[in-house]
């Protein structure tokens, strides 16, 4: 059984990484968690971008979750968002491709451009 | 929505986009009467009658003076196809309480599904709000708190990913001790 006391643990260790970090601004994923977007597997997307994130020890990227972009058939939609505030939106996630985004774009800058809402919309 | 886990997501965003700092979540399975029961509390800025009655049947409800959402129709529908119903209590500036039932052993009852990433999704997304979730059924009861992880924790967010996954551990283990053997969908 896991029990409360594990959380002291993992505060010491905690702490001393935090110390350790560069104190760069956070990068931003944002998935689209309203209706349209969970019905269309949004859950299972931001599962995803956490455990890639923890499997590769990245900590300067947050995940957060936003409304109803207002293109529900695009969902799941997830906008990757610079500190400088550019952004990144891509459309019709799932978790493969959640997982080649932080491999190619948060890793290694590279954007993903074919799940990019500009390639869909190109598509069509 | 495929199980109950997507709908309590859903359903608890209502409470984030009404500004709510407190959210308390409740599940409590009642073997005898047959009853799974779902409880969502917060303190946002709630829902005056009229938008309460249009959010419920928004295809009932002639006035429409805005874009409504699917979020608690869809919700009503999944509770309604297993025997079961949902309620909601709201006071316009206090808050909001949401309650759907469902039948346990109803064929068409959607399984609980992963509560655990419901609320880790939520609370990496929301670190500022404090969420309660309790569990209950004759196995015994649950309790996850925010406020005491956050104690516990001292200077560390509650967001880093090692404790978002230690949460999920915990409250993985607290689904499996008080629903399992009586959700069929859960091992004991
Ligand atoms: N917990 C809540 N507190 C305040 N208002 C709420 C709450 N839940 C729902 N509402 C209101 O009901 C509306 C409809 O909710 P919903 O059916 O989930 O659709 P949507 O969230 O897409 O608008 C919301 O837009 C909001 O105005
Ligand atoms: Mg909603």
């Amino acid at each position: 059984m896991k029990s409360i006391a594990e959380l002291e643990e993992i505060r010491k260790r905690t702490l001393e990484q935090i110390g350790l970090r560069e104190n760069n601004e956070k990068m931003r994923i944002v998935v689209g968690m309203a209706t349209c977007g969970i019905a269309a597997g949004a859950r299972p997307v931001m599962n995803t971008f956490l455990e890639e994130l923890k499997k590769r020890n990245i900590n300067n990227v947050s995940v957060t979750m936003t409304g109803c972009i207002g293109i529900c058939r695009l969902e799941p939609i997830v906008e990757v968002i610079e500190p400088d505030g550019s952004k990144v939106t891509y459309v019709k996630m799932n978790p493969e491709k959640a997982a080649r985004v932080v491999a190619e774009h948060i890793v290694n800058g590279r954007v993903c451009i074919d799940y990019t809402i500009g390639a869909e919309e190109k598509n069509k | 929505m495929k199980d109950i886990s997507l709908h309590l997501l859903d359903i608890i965003r209502n409470s984030t986009a009404a500004g709510a700092r407190n959210i308390k979540v409740q599940i409590l399975a009642d073997i005898n009467e047959d009853e799974l029961r779902i409880i969502i509390e917060d303190d946002g800025i709630g829902m005056d009658n009229e938008l309460l009655e249009r959010v419920t049947n928004p295809f009932t409800t002639t006035r429409t003076t805005r874009k409504i959402g699917m979020g608690i129709p869809l919700l009503k529908a999944s509770a309604e196809m297993s025997s079961g119903e949902l309620k909601i209590d709201s006071v316009k500036g206090k808050g909001t309480v949401v309650c759907a039932t469902f039948k346990i052993s109803h064929i068409d009852r959607p399984p609980l599904g992963d509560i655990a990433s419901t609320m880790t999704g939520l609370i990496a997304a929301e670190p500022e709000i404090e969420f309660i979730l309790n569990l209950n059924s004759d196995n015994g009861s649950f309790k996850f708190d925010t406020t005491e992880i956050k104690e516990k924790l001292g200077g560390v967010p509650i967001n880093e990913i090692e404790v978002v996954y230690w949460i999920r551990e915990f409250i993985e283990e607290g689904i499996k001790s008080i629903f399992g053997g009586v959700l069929d969908e859960i091992d004991s």
